[in-house]
């Protein structure tokens, strides 16, 4: 055995050694042989059950709000593709009618928009939300209620954004919205606001989910689901959120900046008073690129499953798969200008982005690889997923040939915004998104519906369209080397592009036909169930296979392997006869085993929420805030994101409460902790996951600043004096030490009740603390003479404090929660998450305070 | 529509899109060499696309013993690491050795031009040795063959984007920034150029024309240009009458009558005709607009029929065009402007 970290954690992983001195010999108690006790299944059936009727709008069960989530996704992709067929009707010849120019200007905003943001991103976070929990065997996610928070403010959000164009009002800018075309001088209606608004809540529920699934992959698995074993769809979705919780934050920024632009005159994007417009599309593509893998890489984690079961064997070059997955979210953070090449980029700069873009495809050619590898490997078993799963590997390889085309520096200057570039991103996202997608719904139907869809109207759905794709997409290639710009509502007769246009256009059609079928198919066999489902149709190998019901697998079994159903066949009986783990519910109460992030070793036992209507009440009024705030109506804007949080904090309310028993058995005999606090417990990697998303937001924020001075420093003004600087920083450094203080006191009282009131009051000091820094920071800019609509710096240093004051208010908020609680006397030790959440969070805000501010007001300096 | 009034045999669209497609027919050096690395491309995702689905039939219906070689790490580590390693990093440098030929510094004779995007037309300014303003023009842009020139890309309003396909690839024109793109045509002739960045409205009935002529041809263009009126009468020194009066003002007549009109209809609030009173900078210089090819920014060809058409109901050729439809205006009344302006050359 080794000392350096690199090895230890290589000999966890491989199960030679313990990550959390959990025993390993205690796996050999398993499968258990003595009989179970009568009724405990019922008993689990019992508190798993959901209410029926309207009671359905308060579950949160994965296995609901993941159907619902997919749901809507899939709905949203019809939108879309309508819209799609809108547009290739009206250019199926020059100078037609069919949509009038504005309207098809919206038109194709939406429909990328809504592709991007409403279907691809919310569906395959639906897939993972549906399919994780069983896939590693845990019983829930970690946050279900969360999960039915991000739901249902995306499914009210999606669809008021998108009723916007039923009234004419949908945004015309293009999906990634240029500004200065989206500022309010070029676009003073509020169809942009609205476009921000939907993107708004997609940031929402984005942020939550992958929240959700990093805490979800790292620490619900199995026990002995070490990462070497684990399912490469998990390794996918590990990857995406990751990716999320980097990529978004930058999107969050810009979409902030952009409405307060408009709201409030502030020039972030204005050359005249010191913005850039380029800022913006830095910021957009910083999250933009990295969102097209976000939105593959899972889809490719789903064809890495599914290529194994078709070919009956296991996936060769798992670990380089899973090496893949890494580097393309790695890779893709480093290519988001080659969306800018023929912006006037030095050459340099475009010398090092067409490399990373070359770069990025390597781990694309190993997956591709890996699956054509296991194909060979094993032997085919013909059906309708492995048809979409073969045909979508043609066809992400068609597409990613000509990303290698783009991303070569002078071929770009040439393809780069005409028809060109739409037959690419359509042959990457079909091939690599849409594809894999409807071979996972045929592969996977069987989880959620008593039927298989039918294999014969599957096989003509694919061919369909397979041969549509390729009708509507092969000729705008050509298309665009004839000069036929994306975007245009319309092209003039004469030039050559009419025929095109119109073989393009049936090949859209015979796409739809395709979907048309597939509607077809689930309305005849498809009927929703979470307990007699179809079942395991093609054979496959991995957890999620086991027999459910609502409370998941009837106990969690010990993973050996990568394949657990092929490698021991009788491991179906003995986790539907409770011969694993948490055969019962150890706590009367719905739960869950967490597990370490790298071995998955048993470490304690989560209690889950139940049902409740405050999630699902807390996003209608999350969404009645923004779409207030959009239509100007700022009164009952204000009321909802009251209720909003009201609803939120009532929602929090009757979690983290005291237990009667500490331990609970998980069966063997082995006895776990509940619920705990500190680095192990699932809270604070959740709260470290959503403290790195503002961190970055911060960051960006802060590129934003040094790069406007970049480009224009003359509009710059000297900052505020030093010592107020020193005075600032002296305040958050005493917020922090309040908070430390009162972790202090936390630690050192391992009794069951807090005497008095020290922990949260020192929480409060705190907060207190952060009121005052902000306000002398805000202030002290002011007294400057620093105006936030006068010049980029004002803007960008008042965008900055204007996060930290929306951060201060939930920690405040927070503060003044604890506070009650603590009058409650429901702060309990030593499992107060509550406390140990809001104090870690009022420490963040100290030390995001104090980087805003030494920043902005040390550089440039005077 | 446009339809009706276009006309197929028009020669301005002769050298417009369509067949051969520009992109790979190249009529200067800056497209040129994007031009062999463009067949090289598409004959690398012919063949790529063709090893994969080769690989593919292997895997699934090809012999035991060939899929055995094909089904393990092996051929991940061949297929999927080597191969692409290999291809990539020669078309990296080749594609980074194109790019440095391509941004090379300006040759010392170039000729420079200034072109300002608008919504939804684009300015030109041609520029002498000491960057002033020799000519004003709009929506089209003359070069002579063989000579580098560098084009100044500015915008007014929001981002737009310069495209000649035939001559080099795009940049894009944005607020406050200056970007130069240089082209250069070989041979005389009319290319096509539009505005390749969404810019909102009617964006796709931007266009313009890059006319290239012979050295000596270029200049009887340009002096013919300069002859028809002194040169930025407004720079001219104050009192100084200028050399040569507007053709138009000797002519008399409809003209006179058009003149009048266009001046009384509030043409001139918005458009500039050099050395009258029209002087308004929103929409595109007039001062030689009867020499153009194209009105409505590359979209309709120059003659009076489309140019009456234009004036009276141009919303209904570009919907969402800055320009009014002066549809309460006669017939005679829009033929007198026609005629006035088709003596602008």
């Amino acid at each position: 055995m080794s000392s350096r970290p690199l090895d230890k954690t290589r000999d966890a992983m491989e199960g030679r050694t313990s990550e959390t001195g959990f025993d390993h010999e205690l796996y050999r108690l398993f499968p258990t042989h003595r009989p179970r006790p009568e009724g405990e299944v019922e008993e689990l059936e019992r508190i798993w059950d959901n209410p029926k009727g309207w009671g359905l709008l308060t579950v949160v069960n994965n296995n609901y709000i993941g159907f619902f989530y997919v749901a809507t996704a899939f709905l949203f992709f019809l939108l879309a593709g309508i819209l799609a067929l809108g547009m290739r009707v009206q250019l199926a010849a020059p100078l037609q009618d069919f949509l009038p120019q504005e309207t098809y200007n919206q038109f194709f905003t939406m429909h990328g928009t809504v592709m991007m943001f409403l279907f691809a991103v919310p569906m395959v976070e639906a897939i993972g939300i549906m399919l994780l929990p069983q896939m590693l065997a845990a019983r829930d996610l970690p946050f279900p209620r969360l999960s039915a928070y991000a739901f249902w403010a995306y499914f009210v959000g999606g669809l008021c954004f998108f009723a916007s164009i039923f009234v004419g009002l949908a945004p015309d800018g293009g999906w990634f919205m240029y500004p200065p075309l989206t500022s309010i001088a070029y676009s003073p209606e509020i169809n942009t606001d609205f476009w921000l608004l939907g993107i708004g809540f997609i940031e929402i529920s984005a942020i939550a989910g992958a929240i959700e699934i990093i805490v979800g992959v790292l620490r619900t698995r199995a026990p002995g689901m070490t990462l070497d074993r684990m399912p490469m769809f998990a390794w996918a979705m590990l990857v995406f959120a990751v990716m999320i919780v980097i990529a978004f934050p930058s999107v969050i920024l810009g979409t902030l900046l952009l409405e307060l632009e408009r709201a409030f005159n502030w020039p972030f994007f204005d050359p005249t008073r010191g913005g850039d417009p380029l800022l913006w599309q830095h910021l957009f593509w910083f999250f933009g690129h990295p969102e097209v893998y976000i939105i593959f890489l899972p889809a490719a984690g789903l064809m890495s499953m599914m290529v194994a079961t078709i070919a009956r064997t296991e996936l060769v070059g798992y670990r380089l798969n899973v090496l893949a997955l890494v580097a393309t979210g790695f890779i893709s953070f480093g290519v988001w200008a080659h969306h800018m090449f023929a912006t006037g980029m030095p050459r340099v700069s475009t010398g090092y982005f067409s490399a990373a873009s070359m770069a990025v495809s390597l781990p694309a050619g190993i997956q591709v690889f890996c699956w054509i590898a296991t194909l060979a490997a094993g032997k085919i078993r013909w059906s309708t997923p492995a048809l979409f799963v073969v045909g979508s590997i043609v066809i992400f390889v068609m597409g990613g040939l000509t990303g290698v085309m783009v991303g070569m520096v002078p071929f770009d200057w040439q393809a780069h915004d005409t028809y060109f570039i739409v037959a690419h991103l359509h042959y990457v996202l079909l091939g690599g998104m849409v594809f894999p997608m409807f071979a996972a719904f045929y592969y996977w139907v069987g989880m959620t519906s008593t039927n298989a869809l039918s294999e014969r109207l599957g096989k003509w759905v694919f061919w369909l369209m397979f041969t549509g794709l390729h009708v509507t997409f092969l000729p705008m290639h050509l298309t665009g080397f004839m000069g036929m710009p994306r975007r245009v509502y319309t092209y003039l007769p004469d030039r050559g592009l009419d025929l095109l246009n119109l073989i393009s256009t049936i090949g859209a059609f015979i796409i739809a036909a395709g979907v048309v079928v597939f509607l077809v198919d689930l309305a005849r066999s498809f009927r929703f169930t979470t307990s007699d489902d179809a079942g395991n149709i093609y054979g496959g190998g991995t957890l999620e296979w086991l027999p459910t019901g609502m409370y998941s697998t009837r106990s969690i079994p010990l993973v050996k392997s990568r394949e657990p159903l092929w490698d021991d066949p009788n491991i179906c009986d003995d986790v539907a006869a409770g011969r694993y783990f948490l055969p019962n519910s150890a706590t009367g109460l719905r739960e869950t085993i967490i597990t370490s992030p790298i071995n998955a070793e048993p470490q304690y036992l989560q209690l889950m929420p139940g049902p409740s209507p405050w999630p699902v009440s807390a996003a209608v009024f999350t969404a009645a805030f923004f779409l207030a705030l959009t239509v100007q109506a700022y009164a009952f804007s204000a009321f909802s994101g009251v209720v909003a949080v009201g609803c939120v904090l009532r929602w929090l309310w009757e979690t983290d409460r005291p237990i009667k028993q500490d331990t609970a058995d998980i069966g063997g005999g082995i006895v776990v902790p509940i619920a705990i606090t500190g680095p192990s417990s699932h809270g604070w990697w959740a709260l470290n996951t959503l403290i790195v998303v503002m961190g970055m937001i911060v960051f960006m924020g802060i590129f934003s600043y040094l790069y406007l001075y970049g480009i224009n420093p003359s509009f710059w003004i000297a900052p505020p004096p030093l010592l107020q600087t020193g005075g600032i920083a002296a305040l958050l450094l005493l917020a922090l030490g309040s908070v430390w203080l009162s972790r202090r006191i936390l630690a050192s009282k391992p009794e069951k009740t807090f005497p008095g009131q020290g922990p949260w009051l020192m929480g409060a000091i705190g907060a207190a603390l952060l009121c005052a820094a902000i306000w002398w920071d805000w202030t002290g800019w002011t007294a400057a003479g620093l105006e936030p609509d006068a010049s980029g710096q004002g803007a960008t240093v008042f965008a900055l404090l204007s996060f930290q004051t929306c951060v201060v208010a939930v920690a405040v908020i927070m503060a003044l929660y604890l506070g009650y609680r603590s009058g409650k006397g429901l702060l309990v030790a030593p499992a107060s998450v509550t406390l140990d959440v809001v104090v870690r969070f009022i420490g963040y805000a100290a030390l995001q305070g104090l980087a805003i501010a030494l920043v902005v007001r040390l550089f440039p300096g005077a | 529509m446009v339809s009706t009034m276009s006309n197929p045999a028009s020669d301005i669209f002769d050298a417009w899109w369509g067949w051969p497609p520009p992109v790979l027919d190249p009529a200067g050096p800056y497209a040129d060499s994007v031009v062999v690395l463009a067949w090289a491309l598409i004959g690398m995702g012919v063949v790529v696309t063709g090893i994969v689905v080769a690989a593919l039939y292997v895997a699934i219906k090809g012999p035991e013993r060939w899929r055995a070689r094909l089904g393990g790490e092996k051929a991940v580590w061949i297929g999927g690491i080597a191969f692409p390693g290999v291809v990539l990093t020669g078309l990296l440098v080749w594609g980074l050795t194109l790019t440095a030929s391509l941004t090379e510094p300006v040759p010392e004779d170039a000729m420079r031009v200034r072109v300002t995007g608008y919504m939804w037309w684009f300015g030109v300014e041609y520029l002498d040795e000491d960057g002033d303003v020799v000519m004003r023009d709009a929506n089209e842009l003359h070069v002579p063959v063989g000579r580098p020139v560098v084009v100044e890309l500015f915008s007014e309003d929001v981002i737009h984007s310069f495209w000649v396909p035939n001559l080099s690839g795009k940049e894009d024109m944005i607020p406050g920034r200056t970007n130069e793109l240089v082209i250069q045509a070989d041979s005389p002739g009319r290319y096509g150029g539009v505005c390749a960045e969404y810019c909102g409205g009617p964006h796709a009935l931007m266009g313009f024309v890059a006319v290239a002529h012979e050295p000596a041809d270029w200049n009887a263009w340009l002096a013919g240009r300069r002859t028809a009126r002194p040169v930025a009468a407004d720079q001219d020194v104050p009192g100084e009458v200028p050399a040569i009066l507007p053709a138009v003002e000797q002519t008399g007549g409809t003209n006179l009558a058009g003149r009048q009109l266009f001046m009384d209809s509030g043409c001139a609030a918005c458009h500039r005709v050099e050395g009258t009173e029209a002087n308004g900078l929103v929409g595109p210089d007039l001062s030689h607009v009867g020499s153009r090819l194209t009105l409505g920014a590359g979209i309709l060809p120059n003659n009076r029929g489309t140019m009456i058409g234009w004036i009276g109901n141009s919303q209904a050729i570009k919907p969402g065009n800055r320009m009014p439809s002066y549809d309460m205006l006669s017939a005679e009344e829009l033929e007198a402007i026609a005629i006035w302006l088709e003596q602008q050359r």
